[in-house]
């Protein structure tokens, strides 16, 4: 394939990646709401429950966005050096948003800042956001789609804490925010919790651990360990689907971390809704592509 | 159980005997209006393009396109609730100015409009959130929009509904607030919660 040819085809994948990512929810996730939803007994969370599924179902058949609000488009690229498309990649992005706005439809969201006027197809300054990791020696590239809701983004924050504060004050953050603004964010939500030295590593790592697939653990022991007791935590404050009460809260808590700085601990926090639509697919140098999220998924 | 169903335009009598938790649907029209519509009705004084007398409003921005074969029409894609409390600090004088008597959003709202709730006799309610093609298939015809130079968003989409639901009453005309209730039992449950985890994180030396 020459590279002209290749940069329409990957054009056209990532676009109709994106399309799908807004109408299909990862397998991971849907296995957990069902599980969350199978151990509710009150009558307001069977409803809400019942209410996904029956939207989850809708959108599959009548191909459509599962959920209206498809978010500012977020891509985190993981690029081997040796992929034919390196140069063109970001360019290549803006494409394929433009075009799967169109052919979902995607809701226009992008919002200039200053002009305060949206842009109409998804693309705007500095949007899609793209984060960058390079794989050394490799040809392919790995892409997660996220389409970042304003509801679901609205719990977000990061703050420093003085060392003094300790990992207690970096509990009572992320308690903070979920116990005000969580109910807002379509719950149960994903957690995304970043601790490092300072407040954009933290943001930045919190949005990562959102990333990573349900049921997954910290690299160490006690960042595992703390995962645990603050998912357990937040469940047992019940707010429920929809914030309407019940067993659990959370799908999960994801903790990622930077070494610190001694005189620092910054915390961030990132939220995922029930409609957590993050996608991962791995493209290859002959612009093979394979959906690891949603399996067997064809586009 | 029956379906309670609430037909627009709606009457205090329809909506008086109805209380927190309760499950509703909705018939006739809904119009969807959430921040600009509030901003530009309530800060800049503009005329409302459509009449809210015992009305419905929507705390939504849809997606939208443009009918297959007549493009003169809209056929709505997927429209779910947005967050409520967003509208919070305008909804009492939304209410009072346009006669509305039901608003479905989602999430809870505030102490103001619960007031307003009570004083003018409205209900908000919660469609569940993120749910937006099980709510656009309850869209029967996009019989027009307003102020859509806002963008799709943000426009006025007026909304023939059948059976649009489940709504949830969150806040009913007595001023009751479910998700004020439900916000201070988790507040009350957090402290213990919190102390709990925090006996076990001393990482320090
Ligand atoms: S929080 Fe998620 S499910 Fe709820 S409206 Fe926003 S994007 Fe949709």
């Amino acid at each position: 394939m020459d590279k002209a040819q290749a940069r329409i085809t990957f054009i056209d994948t990532i676009a109709r990646f994106t399309a799908y990512t807004s109408k299909h929810l990862p397998d991971d996730v849907r296995t957990k709401l069902k599980e969350l939803g199978d151990q509710e007994d009150s009558e307001m969370a069977k409803i809400i429950y019942t209410a996904m599924f029956d939207d989850l179902t809708m959108a599959d058949a009548l191909s459509r966005p599962v959920c209206q609000d498809t978010g500012i488009i977020q891509y985190f690229v993981q690029v081997g050096t040796h992929f034919p498309l390196i140069d063109e990649i970001e360019d290549c992005l803006r494409e394929a948003v433009k075009k799967a706005t169109a052919l979902a439809p995607l809701r226009p969201n992008a919002v200039e800042v200053f002009d305060e006027k949206n842009t109409g197809n998804n693309v705007g300054v500095r949007i899609p956001w793209i984060e960058w990791e390079l794989m050394p020696n490799r040809d392919d590239v790995q892409i997660y789609c996220y389409l970042a809701g304003g509801g679901s983004s609205l719990p977000g924050a990061a703050k420093v804490l003085m060392p003094l504060e300790g990992y207690e004050g970096v509990v009572k953050f992320v308690f903070d925010q979920i116990s005000s603004y969580g109910v807002n964010a379509c719950p149960p939500l994903l957690v995304g919790i970043g601790i490092a030295g300072s407040v954009e590593v933290a943001a930045k790592l919190s949005k990562k651990a959102l990333l990573r697939p349900l049921g997954s653990h910290n690299s160490n022991p006690r960042g595992a360990e703390l995962e645990a007791r603050i998912e357990k935590g937040l469940n047992e404050l019940h707010i429920g689907p929809g914030g309407f009460s019940g067993k659990n809260s959370v799908m999960g808590v994801h903790i990622e971390q930077a070494a610190r700085h001694p005189a620092t601990i910054a915390v961030g926090l990132s939220t995922g809704c029930w409609a957590h639509r993050r996608s991962l697919i791995r493209i290859d140098a002959s612009m093979r592509y394979e959906i690891i999220s949603h399996r067997g998924a064809t586009i | 159980m029956s379906k309670t169903v609430v037909q627009t335009p709606i009457s205090d009598t329809d909506i008086e005997n109805l209380s927190i938790g309760d499950i509703i649907y909705l018939n006739g029209y809904l119009v969807t209006a959430r921040d600009e519509v509030h901003h530009r009705f309530l800060k800049q004084n503009r005329e409302l393009p459509v009449d809210l007398v015992g009305g419905a409003i929507f705390h939504a921005g849809p997606i939208v396109r443009k009918s297959e074969g007549t493009p003169s029409r809209y056929e709505v894609v997927s429209i779910g609730p947005t967050t409520s409390m967003r509208m919070e600090a305008y909804e009492k004088e939304f209410i009072r100015r346009t006669g509305i008597k039901l608003i479905v959003g989602k999430g809870g709202m505030g102490s103001q409009t619960a007031e307003g709730c009570r004083i003018y006799k409205a209900i908000h309610t919660v469609f569940p959130g993120g749910c937006a093609v099980l709510a656009a298939t309850c869209v029967e015809e996009v019989e027009s929009v307003e102020w859509l130079d806002l963008g799709m968003p943000e426009a006025m989409w007026v909304l023939r509904v059948k059976e649009f639901g489940p709504l949830i009453v969150s806040i009913d005309t007595k001023g009751n607030n479910l998700f004020e209730k439900n916000r201070l039992a988790i507040e009350a449950r957090k402290d213990v919660v919190v102390e709990e985890i925090c006996r076990h994180v001393n990482y320090f030396g």
